[in-house]
């Protein structure tokens, strides 16, 4: 897949780019930081047929919406495949001995077997979290393996 | 009545007046600029309301006015836009300026108004309103198009050629003899280059300068700075508006966007100001006698911005009817073309240029972005049949 940068003098930059479907979409993103979502008519592949103004929080929340059930998807279709496997959303609580410290220190995969694949932080979800992420109370780490082996996690991430 | 009275009396007619335009205008759907000339031709030379206290009141606020427009105007680009927007289109820019500049020389040249009215009619016919354009692609959603990167672009390359366009047509209305105005166009050109530069390599300084979290203080840094070096540019010559474009250019980033916001209601104010100046200068009953040339001029100046406007689209390798949007995008005309005319009538050219630019502008700026809105639906029948 190949994007197309184009400057737009005095407003900003366009990104495009074709979908396999044939498709054109784009977005500009103006120096305010207003960004618009631009779907090309199919029949006139120059012309915006739509335009959709979207402000900061707008584009963050259209932003996750596209990436973040793709990681739920990828989960379930985890399940699909292996038989026994779980996946648990686990809350670091303000007295969690793992709060305000990286996720290393648990040492969890060692430890339990089971692995951590995500975090979710309000609306923003970090995936594939390093060892040296550091968690804060109020985080929802999203653990997969075994149903013992996510207990044990969620006994680790709670006592420690 | 007391003189301050009467002056506040008769100015604040005159804005109250305005914003009640600009509502109308706002439900039509049109630009506001061609009424706010018809504001000014109904009063002052030759209007229903002679404004005798406060015209010296609105002269001055035209000039900041035309300061401001060009200032923000400058604010808009960074320096290195303008360069690589030199670059890549200088072909269509350059298609763009003899093609539209040759129906005002021409015109001109045949009623036999002499060489300076020649370059004058020139800069007012090619000038496209970035203004007015600006907001036609917004309103009608044409801004992720793919042909309006064309069309930015020679609105840019445009802006550029006004920086030394506007000294060199202000030396030849200062009546230079031949040897006298090249010295001038001469020091112009360098000043020019210089503030480039400067802009290019030494920007963040005068940010440096500029830049505080307060906008008062800002605000008023930016203004006093711009009309420093516009008074400078018109000792030298060189035309304040093209002083006060420079200093925009050389602010950029964040520093430009506040600016850009703070000084928007101040230029919007006084721009309408200029607009109404302009139309109280000129005489209603001359524009009459130059109607139907201004509309022949329009209709020929109409087609060779379309035809500019399909060159450069198809350059860029954009389909037919995108190029057929591309050119009416650019036909709308209004700020720099006034400010030509203005330049030119103040300097005592013909009698009847202002009249038939006043005329001119009116007709483009209502029709171009009417024809705008008017063209999709038309382009969108003609693929349907075929």
């Amino acid at each position: 897949m190949e994007i197309e940068q184009t400057a737009l003098p005095g407003i900003g930059l366009r990104h495009e780019f074709t979908t396999r479907s044939g498709r054109r979409i784009g977005v500009v993103s103006h120096r305010t930081g207003r960004r618009d979502l631009v779907i090309y008519d199919p029949d006139d592949p120059d012309r915006a047929c739509e335009t959709v103004k979207l402000n900061d929080e707008e584009a963050d929340a259209l932003a996750e919406l596209l990436g973040a059930p793709r990681v739920v998807q990828r989960l379930n279709d985890l399940h699909r495949e292996v038989e026994g496997l779980v996946s648990v959303k686990l809350p670091i609580s303000e007295g969690s001995p793992y709060a305000g410290r990286p996720m290393g220190d648990a040492r969890v995969r060692t430890r339990t077997g089971a692995s951590i694949v995500a975090v979710a932080r309000g609306t923003q979800i970090f995936t594939g979290p390093a060892p040296d992420f550091v968690l804060v109370p109020g985080d929802l780490v999203v653990v997969v393996g075994s149903a013992e082996s996510t207990s044990a996690v969620d006994d680790i991430l709670a006592r420690g | 009545m007391h003189h301050t009275a009467i002056l506040f009396l008769e100015f604040g007619a005159v804005v109250l007046g305005l914003g009640i335009l600009g509502a109308l205008a706002l439900r039509v759907g049109i630009s506001p600029i061609p009424l706010y000339l018809i504001a000014g031709l109904a009063f002052g030379t030759g209007g229903i309301v002679p404004l005798a206290t406060s015209e010296e009141f609105i002269r001055v606020g035209a000039e900041l006015g035309v300061i401001l427009l060009l200032l923000t105007l400058g604010l808009e680009y960074n320096a290195d836009e303008l360069v690589t927007s030199l670059r890549g289109n200088a072909r269509a820019g350059i298609v763009d300026l003899l093609l539209n500049a040759a129906p005002g020389a021409i015109c001109a040249l045949l009623l036999g108004w002499g060489p300076v009215a020649a370059v004058a009619l020139a800069g007012v016919t090619y000038a496209t309103s970035s203004g007015i354009t600006a907001k036609v692609l917004s309103d009608l959603g044409w801004i992720g198009n793919r042909e309006t990167p064309v069309v930015l672009s020679l609105l840019v390359f445009e802006d550029l050629t006004m920086a030394i366009y506007l000294p060199v047509l202000t030396a030849m209305l200062a009546g230079l003899s031949l040897l006298g105005g090249a010295v001038t166009v001469a020091i112009a050109l360098g000043t020019v280059s210089v503030v480039l530069v400067v802009a290019l390599k030494f920007g963040r300084f005068i940010e440096a300068f500029v830049a505080s979290p307060n906008s008062e203080v800002l605000l008023l840094k930016v203004v006093g700075l711009a009309l420093l070096v516009a008074g400078a540019a018109q000792q030298l010559q060189v035309s304040a508006a093209v002083g006060a474009f420079l200093v925009g250019i050389a602010l950029s980033g964040e520093l430009a966007e506040d600016a850009q916001a703070l000084l928007a209601p101040l230029r919007d104010l006084f721009a309408a100001v200029f607009f109404v100046f302009f139309g109280l200068q000129t005489d209603p009953a001359k524009i009459g006698p130059v109607a139907g040339l201004a509309a022949l001029l329009a209709l020929v100046s109409m087609i060779t911005k379309l035809v500019t406007g399909a060159y450069a689209a198809r350059r860029a390798g954009i389909a037919r009817p995108g190029q057929a949007r591309a050119g009416i995008a650019l036909i709308p005309r209004g700020e720099f073309n006034i400010v030509i005319a203005g330049l030119a009538v103040a300097a005592g050219a013909h009698p009847d240029l202002g009249p038939l630019a006043a005329a001119y502008v009116l007709i483009l700026a209502a029709f171009g972005p009417l024809a705008a809105r008017l063209v999709q639906p038309f382009i969108t029948a003609v693929t349907k049949r075929t």
